[in-house]
């Protein structure tokens, strides 16, 4: 069963990554061993593929470091699900191709213990039994997602102009 | 119905006739902005650079800002790598360590203009929405794709407006302003929106800087007050040709997500106290709290009028003992004013330590790293666990004359009562 890394409101990018290490940490290999250091020391450590994490609302405020959003795909978290996120970290988590579902009623239902479950083809998650739909991406951030990530993206329009 | 500055801005730039809130527009921004960041940018697409190359030299704005001087080996052979991209590639407007703050720097070398569109790829871009220009934060993969192609997406804002009214009482700042602010919306509580300071007539740049640069703290994409005499006169000031931008504002029937009055009369000095920037209190409920470290500057509260401030209240005075003061200015134009108007000698006298600009202990990479248990009160723009380098540190925000006023007492202290 997947784990579920569950936080509260307002998680900021210097708990996820510290800026003391963004000019020192730009490889997925550098971020890992600091992701989210000084939120959940146990977590760098402990997360695996396929495991989801939880949050409450504004997730991502702050920096515009993408060490987060990179670390926490190259980590393997199948997705976030928070009730809302802050637009800066929503952008580089669509640029590296990491999913994120805002959901405020699936964090809500969320009990310790529960497993939460993905259908992202159905658009559904599911939280201790509770299904719930998330909306679709518009057409032209999922095309950047469906690209593996935003310099893919960008790669493929380039050579097309040439 | 009429247009908010956010939409009739992006219809400009993305050659579109009418725009509404949630639509996806294509957009190629007048600039693109990094800094100490940039090596890790250009490391994503150097294959790329050799067989593309870059799409428009005159767009990117290279600053040295975040550890400068280099504090480590490490620092050096970053800024190294930025110097060879830079020269490699002919970007126009580099600027080298000691420069200043890139968001200072943006502003004083005319980069940032009305009716511009500016990325950059760090946070408080938001910062040149003072003198009228959208200016939004963006990734640092997102600033390498832009270098390849010259163009990104954005979805248009809905937008609050402010609107200001009175005077500021003395000991009272534009800092004072929008922390109130962002601790009556709260941390989010302009996520993803573009937000319009109405009013401002009475505000001077330098406030406007002040506010629009914790634009970020509340969420917003953008924050922006309308150009008027005063930005003009600075706009001249810095040998920026009338004619070379083109003003934008929102008309008075644009249709808005929220509406605000502020009466800045009513406004007394605030506190944001650890660790979010929402958490704002009158400074009468935090005074007398020890305080180890001062820190007066940054991009937020870093200009000669922020220095001037402090000087007229520390001046003649001594700084508590056990308590120290870094001067962090915005940039060199800024050190140059404020030791040319004698504030800089008066904090110094006063026992301030005077840091080379940059960033400083702002991000908590040097300069200014706090220890465990130790307390903080910073003109700068954040207060999260953490950011100044120790997660058992506290860092309160406040204004440069609150700083001054607390540095005298090494607590928390009302600027109120210092002022003849």
């Amino acid at each position: 069963m997947s784990k579920v890394w569950h936080y509260g409101d307002d998680i900021n990018t210097d708990m996820l990554f510290p800026g003391k290490y963004t000019y020192s940490c730009s490889t997925a290999e550098q971020i890992l061993p600091h992701l989210l250091e000084d939120l959940d020391p146990g977590f760098a450590t402990g997360v695996r593929p396929g495991d989801f994490l939880l949050a409450g609302k504004n997730f991502g405020c702050g920096s515009s470091r993408e060490q987060p959003a990179l670390g926490l795909k190259a980590a393997g978290v199948e997705a976030v699900v928070a009730k809302s996120y802050a637009r800066i970290f929503y952008r580089a988590a669509v640029n590296q191709g990491l999913l994120l579902i805002e959901s405020p009623e699936a964090v809500e239902a969320y009990k310790e213990g529960d497993e939460v479950r993905l259908d992202a083809t159905a658009g559904t998650i599911t939280v201790g039994g509770q299904s719930f739909s998330f909306p679709s991406l518009p057409e032209a951030i999922l095309a950047i997602r469906n690209a593996g990530g935003l310099l893919p993206y960008a790669r493929a329009k380039l050579r097309v102009r040439v | 119905m009429g247009k908010t500055f956010a939409e009739k801005i992006l219809a400009r730039k993305s050659g579109r006739d009418a725009l509404r809130p949630g639509e996806i527009v294509t957009v190629r921004p007048d600039r693109l902005l990094s800094h100490d960041n940039t090596a890790a940018i250009v490391a994503k697409i150097a294959v790329d650079l050799v067989e593309f190359g870059p799409a428009r030299k005159d767009m990117h704005v290279v600053v040295l800002d975040h550890v400068v001087p280099a504090a480590t080996e490490k620092d050096a052979e970053n800024h190294k790598a930025i110097r060879r991209y830079v020269q490699r590639y002919g970007v126009e407007h580099f600027f080298d360590v000691g420069t200043g703050v890139c968001h200072q720097v943006m502003v004083e070398k005319g980069l940032a203009l009305p009716g511009d569109l500016i990325v950059g790829s760090d946070s408080h871009t938001c910062m040149y929405g003072a003198l009228g220009a959208f200016a939004t934060g963006i990734d640092r993969t997102e600033a390498a794709a832009l270098i390849l192609t010259g163009e990104t997406w954005l979805k248009v804002p809905e937008s609050i407006r402010i609107d200001l009214s009175g005077g500021l009482s003395p000991g009272v700042t534009a800092k004072d302003l929008i922390l109130s602010l962002i601790g009556r919306l709260g941390a989010d509580g302009a996520n993803y929106q573009c937000v319009e300071f109405h009013g401002a007539a009475e505000l001077s740049i330098d406030e406007r800087l002040t506010v629009a640069n914790m634009g970020i703290e509340m969420g917003a994409k953008a924050a922006a007050f309308e150009v008027d005499a005063r930005t003009v006169e600075y706009l001249d000031s810095i040998g920026v040709r009338r004619d070379g931008y083109e003003p934008v504002w929102a008309d008075s029937d644009a249709e808005y997500s929220r509406r605000m009055d502020f009466d800045l009369s009513t406004l007394g000095p605030v506190v944001a106290k650890p660790h979010t920037v929402d958490n704002v209190v009158s400074v009468e409920e935090v005074e007398g709290t020890p305080i180890d470290q001062c820190v007066l500057g940054t991009c937020t509260n870093g200009r000669a009028s922020d220095f001037e401030l402090a000087a007229s209240i520390l001046k003649g005075k001594q700084i508590a003992s056990g308590t120290r003061l870094l001067l962090l200015p915005a940039s060199r134009e800024v050190l140059r004013r404020a030791i040319a108007s004698g504030a800089i000698d008066a904090l110094l006298a006063a026992g301030g330590t005077l840091l080379p600009t940059g960033c400083g202990p702002c991000l908590g990479a040097h300069q200014g790293v706090l220890a465990a248990g130790e307390r903080c009160l910073s003109t700068s723009n954040r207060n999260f666990r953490g950011r100044m380098g120790c997660a058992k540190a506290e860092i309160f925000l406040a204004s440069p004359a609150t700083v001054a006023a607390s540095a005298i007492h090494g607590r928390i202290s009302d600027p109120r009562k210092e002022i003849k």
